[in-house]
């Protein structure tokens, strides 16, 4: 009885004290924890800061031996001939933009399809199903699509167009768009839900059907985050490598023919990397100048994505 | 029943209202109306008649079943998955669960004001329009008396019509309100749902909201969820009272207020529970 009572008389602030006396080493976690953290966030940016200036200083020393004029106006790209060698970007950038383009067509309309589905449609049931399949199908290893298109894709496409050549840029273009699908679905779809649903609500309300909700409602409303995905993807359609230097060739044409041998920028980065290029040519340095040009662009996107999704907010 | 104890000039007042009851028109008839959310048993047996061109107010305590019924009215409750029911709700003679009855036809007669304002993030006048635009109204002239007419009737002209391409959510939470029963209004329904429209706003907007209320009920029926029983008793000529998702009593708002029949009821609005 006696010690009950005693054990009663300390206080849970008295208790709360005895403890904090004897655990001085959570006081010190505390202070280290925050430094072991900050230390973490420079080593990612400082490797940022790293990539950006190797990247510039080895772009320098390629303009040193070939003009930017050339390099942005010359209609050709012969890196390997040794008597007329011309470094025109043109061609890579044509390809680029050619499969990435064909992408975008593909994926835009299918991915906005589903994320209506999913956000609007599905029951949770069957939204518990599909949204994994679909994170599954973003997380195929991009070889194994580019073997999708080539042995696949290619073959099935040059039924329906037997001028088709082996190596083209409509079967890797469809491909990346098969691959990017998932990423605008999801990213929309996020978008989409978080569409209070007090507002889908006064439409519904009013007697709208869902088709009238999620066209006249929830896309307005939500269409800076689903943009804002659509533009990601295609930056990520863009630099995308496997694929094209798989299933695209590796023929630098300034066109706008699809069914021809193209190469992109990154299938020629991969090309001159894997190749004998000795350290020091001209050709080494072209893949830092390359890739330097593709860095331009994918931030140019990402930068236009995020000027989007602030512009174009429907503010709730 | 209570008239029995009743002092008599609430006795003869009562028998007027009675008489006054069979004259007019039911709006909704309610029969034997149970709901469920899973397995709670949400609404129980409800039995409950809304006349045309008056304001039925529905009180009871948080949790009382009293929004869920208002949802029911216009059948939102079905966007909870795990809704199921028995019974029935009859509009106008039709019966609301019928699977041949669209739902999309039943809300464009029966509109509905939330608790928070809920302006769509677009232009006034695009928020009124587009109830008659999803209904095919396309003519621009049609639609411009739709969005006078329609922020006049909601006592909102005078405010907004210098601005109406200006985004809805600039307005005051009380004019955002006000702009969403323009919104109802623009579809010209015949009944209108306000589940708890003035919980979210100030005194004066709620003010405005009411007197709004009472002109109103001129040309619609409307049936309002308050948790304010001076609210209720300001505003409505029927007053309905729920407990644990039962209808508790039902009757002429002033009888209500001035001689309720059961003890329950009288706890409540002397502000015993609730």
């Amino acid at each position: 009885m006696n010690l009950h009572q005693e054990e009663k008389a300390i206080s849970v602030q008295e208790l709360i004290q005895q403890k904090k006396s004897k655990s001085q080493n959570k006081i010190k976690s505390e202070k280290i924890v925050p430094v072991i953290l900050l230390l973490t966030a420079i080593v990612s940016v400082l490797t940022t800061i790293g990539i950006v200036v190797t990247l510039f200083v080895e772009t320098t020393t390629f303009f040193s031996h070939v003009s930017i004029k050339e390099f942005f106006t010359a209609q050709k790209w012969y890196p390997f001939s040794e008597t007329q060698g011309s470094y025109g970007i043109l061609p890579l950038i044509s390809g680029t933009l050619k499969v990435a383009l064909i992408a975008a067509v593909v994926a835009v309309p299918i991915g906005l399809a589903v994320a209506i589905f999913l956000s609007e449609y599905a029951s949770d049931r069957t939204r518990r199903v599909i949204k994994p399949i679909l994170e599954v199908l973003a997380g195929i290893p991009t070889i194994v699509y580019g073997f999708f298109a080539l042995t696949f894709v290619t073959p099935v496409l040059r039924e329906m167009i037997p001028s088709l050549q082996i190596f083209n840029a409509l079967s890797p273009g469809i491909v990346i768009g098969i691959m990017i699908t998932p990423m605008i679905a999801s990213l929309s779809e996020d978008a989409m839900s978080s569409v209070p649903k007090v507002m889908k609500e006064g439409a519904y309300a009013l007697g709208a059907t869902k088709l009238e909700v999620a066209i006249k409602i929830v896309i307005p409303a939500a269409v800076s985050g689903i943009v804002a995905s659509i533009v990601l993807a295609i930056s990520r359609a863009i630099g995308e490598t496997m694929i094209v230097a798989v299933a695209g060739g590796s023929t630098p044409n300034l066109s706008f023919d699809v069914t021809s041998s193209i190469q992109t920028m990154t299938a020629y980065i991969v090309q001159v990397s894997q190749g004998d290029a000795g350290y020091g040519t001209t050709i080494y340095y072209s893949i830092y100048a390359v890739g330097f040009t593709l860095f331009i662009f994918t931030l140019f996107m990402n930068m236009l994505a995020q000027f989007i999704s602030k512009r174009f907010r429907e503010e709730y | 029943m209570s008239t029995l104890v009743a002092p008599k000039k609430e006795a003869a007042d009562s028998i007027f209202n009675d008489k006054n009851l069979h004259a007019k028109n039911k709006v909704y008839q309610t029969k034997e109306l149970n709901l469920w959310y899973g397995s709670n048993h949400a609404l129980k047996q409800i039995n409950l008649d809304i006349y045309e061109n008056e304001v039925t107010a529905i009180i009871g305590p948080s949790g009382c079943g009293k929004s869920t019924y208002i949802k029911a009215l216009n059948r939102m409750i079905e966007m909870v998955p795990s809704v199921k029911t028995s019974g029935e709700i009859q509009y106008r003679g039709r019966n609301i669960f019928d699977k041949r009855y669209g739902v999309e036809e039943l809300r464009t007669k029966v509109g509905m004001v939330f608790q928070k304002p809920n302006p769509f993030p677009k232009s006034i006048y695009e928020n009124v329009v587009y109830g008659p635009r999803i209904h095919g109204i396309r003519d621009k002239k049609v639609l411009n008396q739709i969005v006078e007419k329609s922020l006049k009737g909601a006592a909102l002209w005078d405010e907004v019509k210098d601005r109406l391409q200006d985004n809805a959510y600039g307005l005051s939470g009380g004019q955002q309100q006000r702009l969403c029963i323009a919104r109802c209004l623009a579809i010209e329904p015949d009944v209108i749902l306000m589940d708890e429209p003035t919980s979210a706003l100030d005194p004066i907007s709620t003010l405005k909201v009411e007197e709004l209320v009472q002109i109103l009920k001129k040309e619609y029926s409307i049936i309002i969820v308050t948790h304010n029983m001076q609210q209720a008793a300001r505003i409505s000529d029927r007053t309905a009272f729920f407990l644990n998702g039962e209808v508790v009593e039902f009757a002429e708002t002033d009888k209500i207020f001035s001689n309720p029949t059961d003890k329950r009821t009288e706890d409540y609005i002397t502000g015993r529970f609730g």
